[in-house]
């Protein structure tokens, strides 16, 4: 049965944000996650005769970028060896230190901080995917890309209080959602 | 003077853009308080917006998704 249909013309526009999020909590590098993301979306469309629709498109693709983070990862550590790293001191009088010593020990922030902080763009854009079109779009615009009132009335061809309607049960919806995925 | 729930919500949800005036937001909040239901709803709102604001969430620029737009497209119509 196929419940799930590709559109591939819609992927930048509908997932790119949630995939970059994933994937920047797993590697922690801009570029790299956009690489991935491209090598994703194109690993997707050689591909998309073997989705059996099934699972949705999202979840599909994830399917598919954590593969390819599992290969990065792969490919760094074959690298392993080749370069080496020395670290000396820097004078006599510091001899005998530690490196451990020399790292910034992170006491303001705990680990679950850190893992909260790292999920929480994900959750933001999971959350966002189960608004409905509408809703998401303006939403969007409105919160991330920071459009004037004015100017996201004229595109939708809506008035300013039909505007706040939208955002107020968007933000409704997500804050709903937020505090059950997340917190 | 005395502003109604839904009212009170509009102008928080106003002020999560910087969009209410400085009088909407008195009358806010002297209508918070005493009701404890726009209380909370308040404090939601503001979480949000401090979620949505975090610097650990990315958002992919407009240049970066026409890129990746036009990779796309240039494989769907190699195909």
């Amino acid at each position: 049965m196929a419940d799930n249909q590709i559109d591939a013309t819609q992927w930048v526009a509908r997932y790119s944000d949630y995939l970059f999020n994933y994937t920047i909590a797993r590697v922690n590098d801009r570029d790299l996650a956009k690489d991935l993301i491209s090598e994703t979306f194109l690993a997707g469309l050689k591909s998309m005769e073997n989705f059996k629709g099934d699972a949705t498109e999202r979840t599909w693709l994830v399917s598919i970028l954590k593969r390819k983070i599992i290969d990065h990862y792969r490919k760094i550590n074959s690298n392993k060896g080749k370069a080496e790293v020395r670290i000396n001191y820097d004078d006599s009088e510091s001899e005998g230190d530690w490196l451990e010593e020399r790292v910034a020990d992170k006491f303001d922030r705990t680990a679950e901080d850190q893992i909260e902080n790292e999920e929480l763009g994900t959750a933001i854009y999971d959350c966002l995917d189960g608004l409905n079109e509408k809703q998401r779009t303006i939403f969007r615009m409105k919160t991330m890309e920071n459009f004037d009132t004015e100017a996201i009335c004229n595109a939708f061809d809506i008035t300013p209080s039909n505007l706040w309607v939208i955002i107020h049960r968007a933000r409704k919806a997500m804050a709903d959602c937020l505090e059950n995925n997340w917190l | 003077m005395k502003l109604e729930c839904h009212e009170a919500n509009h102008i928080c949800d106003k002020s999560q853009y910087k969009e209410a005036t400085f009088w909407e937001k008195v009358r806010l909040n002297i209508h918070l308080i005493y009701c404890r239901a726009c209380q909370k709803y308040t404090a939601r709102n503001t979480k949000l917006t401090k979620a949505v604001k975090n610097p650990k969430v990315n958002t992919v620029s407009k240049e970066e998704k026409a890129d990746l737009q036009e990779l796309l497209n240039k494989q769907l119509s190699g195909k």
